[in-house]
């Protein structure tokens, strides 16, 4: 059997559904991720011990477990328990905390590095604490580590494709269904391996220009 | 010396770390409106005091009053802290290294605290921002980002930043210590500037030249103590202790080099 990849365009708009929906997962996710990791930076800086702990349970339990059995656990494993998730709310649930931790030790390393002067010229004015930390210490922090979240959220595009062992149609797993009933495995992984790299791309030129764009404001 | 209480009164202001006393045993009044020069080497305590007073560096011991307010007053945590940053409101502080917020505009840089702390909507807190950066001479700056702006450009607008509180005093810590020398006349204009507005000041300064021109006094420094105290006249022309004369000789042979 050679390869034939005119098979291609009559699966096209099922395949590109499934770019539409990884889309909205990685960027639902990639919301999650940005958020949460600020949050759970901030706990982990500079809440009190006992609120910091269960965060930080919480944290190594997203670190020290594989991403496929946290999106297993939050989709079939809290049905047990009465919380019924639908299966994109539990992938973009999944994904995002999971990304949020790697990011949350980002945000840790560029809170920390933000110059003591920062806080001292705001708490002078007659912020408070809280005030100094979200309108003068976390947009500077946010700024100085752009790139490496970037670099999470391209990570983040990619572990999307697990999201389709939970049932969610997206890119990988309309492929897979695709696959089905044609038995062309070869053409249209070709085809959905060149997807993703097009929204990678797509997102690396978004990222350059945010890039450019906090330039100044350094 | 008026019968009526100081404006800012330091009462036997002591400061250590572990074992090594930074202040002893301090006192200082101030008057509204006086303007008080604190030079002296460096390690001298000098910023040390002066950053106690709005409590950035916490006495170990004695007292602080802005008028009738005790500043580092003994209380809980919480209420401490909504006490200090109402107290806060009213001392304006111009730091060495400008510590302007570079993620805002100069503007922004103005009019967050107030209206943030003022409740000022955003026309009011523009206009203010307009009124301080006129007086300092930024106003064609206003939209540009700090880190577009020279070294006294930024000083500028870090007084305009504090200004714009409408403080009671402003305390000034090295303030054109780090500027290239050609830039920190732009710096001592604004200050003097203020000083004809008969702002109450405290300035810890190497410029020997600018605190005699503009101060009411000067208060010499070292190893923690007040050394000599008297108008500028006296303590540049006539000091009558020996290490304030050293400390003056010193420094004006390391101009001169």
């Amino acid at each position: 059997m050679g390869l034939d990849f005119t098979i291609l365009p009559k699966y096209l708009d099922i395949v590109l559904l499934g770019a539409l929906w990884t889309i909205a997962i990685t960027l639902g996710a990639a919301v999650v991720s940005f958020f949460g990791g600020i949050f759970l930076a901030v706990i982990a800086l500079y809440a009190p011990l006992l609120v910091r702990w269960p965060f930080r349970a919480f944290s190594f339990l997203f670190l020290g477990t594989p991403l496929l059995l946290q999106l297993f656990l939050i989709y079939f494993g809290l049905v047990q328990i009465g919380i019924d998730v639908p299966a994109f709310v539990a992938g973009v649930i999944g994904l995002g905390l999971h990304f949020a931790v790697y990011n949350s030790e980002l945000f840790q390393t560029s809170i920390l590095a933000v110059d003591k002067g920062q806080i001292e010229a705001a708490r002078t004015l007659g912020l408070s604490r809280m005030q100094a930390l979200r309108k003068v210490v976390v947009p500077q922090a946010v700024r100085a580590v752009i790139p490496p979240i970037g670099n999470n959220m391209i990570a983040l595009l990619k572990d999307s494709a697990l999201v389709s062992v939970i049932g969610v149609s997206e890119l990988t797993l309309s492929a897979q269904r695709a696959i089905g009933s044609t038995y062309r495995p070869f053409e249209f992984y070709v085809l959905v391996a060149a997807i993703y790299y097009i929204i990678n791309l797509g997102m690396e030129a978004v990222l350059r220009r945010v890039e450019r764009r906090i330039q100044a404001s350094k | 010396m008026s019968a009526q209480t100081p404006f800012i009164d330091i009462r036997h202001a002591k400061k250590s770390f572990g074992n090594l006393e930074v202040l002893k045993d301090i006192n200082l009044q101030v008057e509204r409106g006086q303007i008080v020069a604190i030079i002296g080497p460096s390690g001298s305590g000098k910023s040390t005091l002066l950053r106690a007073i709005n409590d950035l560096d916490p006495l170990t011991g004695g007292e602080i009053w802005l008028e009738d307010k005790q500043i580092n007053k003994d209380l809980p945590h919480r209420q401490y802290e909504r006490h200090i940053n109402e107290v806060r409101q009213e001392i304006g502080m111009v730091f060495q290294h400008f510590n302007l917020f570079p993620h805002l505009k100069v503007r922004e840089n103005v009019t967050l605290a107030p209206r943030m702390l003022k409740g000022l909507s955003e026309a009011e807190a523009n206009a203010l921002a307009e009124e301080q950066l006129t007086k300092v001479g930024m106003i064609e700056r206003i939209d540009y980002y700090p880190s577009q702006l020279s070294g006294g450009q930024k000083q500028r607008v870090a007084i305009a930043r504090a200004l714009a509180m409408k403080p009671k005093v402003m305390l000034f810590d090295e303030a054109t210590s780090a500027l290239d020398p050609e830039l920190v006349e732009e710096v001592n204009l604004v200050m003097k500037q203020l000083a004809e507005e008969h702002m109450t000041m405290i300035i810890v300064t190497h410029e020997m030249g600018f605190a005699e021109s503009v101060c009411d006094r000067v208060l010499f420094m070292d190893q923690g103590v007040v050394v000599e105290e008297g108008s500028p006249e006296v303590i540049f022309r006539n000091p009558g202790n020996e290490r304030t004369r050293n400390f003056l000789r010193k420094h004006l042979e390391a101009q001169r080099a």
